[in-house]
């Protein structure tokens, strides 16, 4: 088992995961990921990238191996302390998952009310979040009433509002024109250039190029593999492989 | 802001507080809302009338023992009109002698007649009738309770001088009065327990069904990183509103009924019945009933949600 630095926000050693007595969708993963690094995670359908998103996000622990977060075991950690982690970390859902019966400003508004903020000191950058995403005339509008593209929109600023220490997204360009795709990715762009780590996981190769400086996490068949099918750790990067900040050597 | 502002503007910031008004909730308010008001008010209104019928009782119970606590019948039986008199005046003054006998009275003939006119009927126009030999009666007043021993020794100490003297304590008449009131006093008891669960258990199964209904925005709140006591807090603040409201709906229809029955009997102008008044002791204890049942709605929202969150991750 490798040593955990407090520089690794993320550390997963040998993890499984098999959902009932089935077998396992994820197998032997182990990997690190760094302050200030922006990954993609790619693979085909049912290669297995919701579930270890899933894993990431702390909304399923592993059937094996060990996983730190932010300095702690996410696997032996007493459940009344993973929401402080839970915190840490921003979501991005395929689906949305946008509480339907809160306007797009509370849904906006919703991570940072479950961290104790006031009515008052929400109100601004709530609203800037939702200019900035281009809903700025859409702040009282419900979930259903919404297109899919502003449900990803309202989506996307719920889970940056609260600068998260990491970002994980699921296809979150998948609903949005081309042009709000860019504009999305400069986006996350910007958070990691503030030292948020962003994980997206995404099918579309063209993404992958529009962020140079990106590392890519494969997945097949529930392995973590690069192009010749090895498991890899660290994640391989793509270009620039000098950009900072990034994984040392 | 003058005084006034300022104070309103406290209140209002401790009910928003407290009911969470004014703040979009986690979970939506309808889906915990529905018919909890009315099943709360018709409980609350239920284990009000009950409570007040168990509290009436023991006020009729305890108002009669003490009236008739220390008190003795003595009847004087013998036929003989001259002999019945002669031993009721010294069955009278051998008591008025005896230590502990705190008041005595030989019950008018004009009050004997009232007292059986409804078994008997009156003498009038019934000339043609045999007349009934009427027992002498004695109304005594004791200064300590009329226990066994003291009516055996007032027994005793009438003997010589009234051998047809039968002394009996008043309160062991309404003993079987007593035996059926108290009976229905635990049959109110009961009745409240009852009430209790079947509060508790609506409550349970209201709130299981909101967090089924809502499990997918708790899952949510979750992974933003709310604890548990918060989305908890969201649950308990809702079916505490309800409760509320419900209770306060409940209480107002259990007095109106309360109320009327007690004009009701009141009206029977039967002497044990009136003294069943509720005081003002038992109006604050009724009033503590739609309380009380809010807190237990809360408390079991709470305990029931938090217990089924931690099954979740």
């Amino acid at each position: 088992m490798s040593q955990v630095t407090a520089d690794e926000i993320v550390q997963f050693d040998n993890v499984g995961l098999r959902y009932g007595t089935d077998k396992e969708v994820l197998r032997n993963l182990s990997f690190t990921l760094f302050p200030g690094s922006f990954y993609f995670l790619t693979g085909a359908s049912g290669a297995g990238k919701t579930s270890l998103l899933r894993l990431l996000y702390l909304a399923q622990r592993p059937s094996r191996g060990m996983i730190r977060m932010f300095g702690a075991d996410a696997i032996t950690l007493p459940r009344d302390r993973l929401p402080m982690l839970r915190r840490r970390i921003g979501v991005v859902y395929q689906d949305f998952r946008l509480v339907s019966h809160l306007s797009a400003f509370d849904n906006v508004a919703l991570p940072l009310r479950v961290a104790g903020a006031s009515d008052k000191d929400l109100r601004r950058p709530v609203s800037d979040m939702l200019e900035w995403v281009g809903l700025a005339d859409r702040m009282d509008a419900r979930p259903a009433t919404l297109s899919g593209g502003e449900q990803q929109r309202v989506a996307i600023a719920r889970a940056v509002i609260a600068r998260p220490d990491m970002l994980v997204a699921d296809e979150p360009t998948g609903n949005v024109d081309p042009e709000m795709a860019v504009k999305l990715l400069r986006l996350f762009e910007a958070l990691n250039g503030l030292g948020t780590t962003v994980v997206v996981a995404t099918h579309d190769v063209h993404l992958l190029q529009k962020v140079p400086e990106s590392l890519i996490m494969r997945l097949n068949k529930g392995q973590l593999a690069d192009s010749t099918g090895a498991l890899k750790n660290p994640p391989r990067r793509v270009a620039n492989p000098a950009r900072s900040p990034g994984p040392p050597s | 802001m003058n005084a006034t502002e300022l104070l309103e503007t406290r209140i209002t910031g401790v009910v928003r507080a407290v009911t969470g008004a004014g703040k979009p909730e986690l979970v939506p308010k309808s889906r915990l809302s529905g018919p909890m008001p009315w099943v709360i008010a018709i409980m609350v209104a239920m284990t009000v009338i009950a409570l007040a019928a168990g509290l009436s009782l023991r006020n009729t119970v305890n108002s009669a023992q003490a009236g008739l606590e220390g008190g003795l019948t003595v009847q004087i039986v013998e036929p003989r009109e001259s002999e019945r008199e002669a031993q009721a005046k010294a069955a009278l003054e051998r008591l008025q002698g005896l230590p502990g006998v705190t008041s005595l009275r030989l019950v008018p003939e004009e009050e004997l007649d009232r007292l059986i006119e409804p078994w008997l009927g009156s003498d009038e126009g019934e000339a043609n009738e045999i007349a009934v030999p009427i027992p002498a009666l004695l109304d005594v007043q004791l200064a300590d309770r009329a226990s066994d021993e003291r009516v055996a020794e007032v027994r005793a100490a009438l003997a010589p001088v009234a051998p047809g003297a039968r002394v009996d304590a008043q309160s062991g008449w309404l003993e079987p009065v007593y035996d059926a009131i108290a009976s229905l006093q635990w049959l109110a008891i009961a009745l409240v327990l009852l009430l209790t669960l079947a509060l508790s258990a609506a409550v349970l199964m209201a709130a299981r069904s909101a967090l089924g209904t809502n499990r997918d925005t708790i899952e949510i709140v979750h992974l933003l990183g709310g604890t548990d006591g918060q989305i908890a807090g969201v649950f308990q603040r809702s079916i505490g509103v309800d409760a509320a409201g419900g209770g306060i709906v409940g209480f107002a229809l259990a007095v109106v009924v309360t109320l009327f029955l007690g004009r009701r009997f009141a009206g029977l102008g039967a002497g044990l019945v009136n003294h069943g008044s509720l005081g003002p002791a038992d109006w604050l204890l009724l009033a503590m009933v739609p309380v009380a049942a809010t807190a237990l709605a809360m408390v079991t929202a709470r305990f029931t949600v938090m217990h089924t969150l931690r099954k979740m991750l």
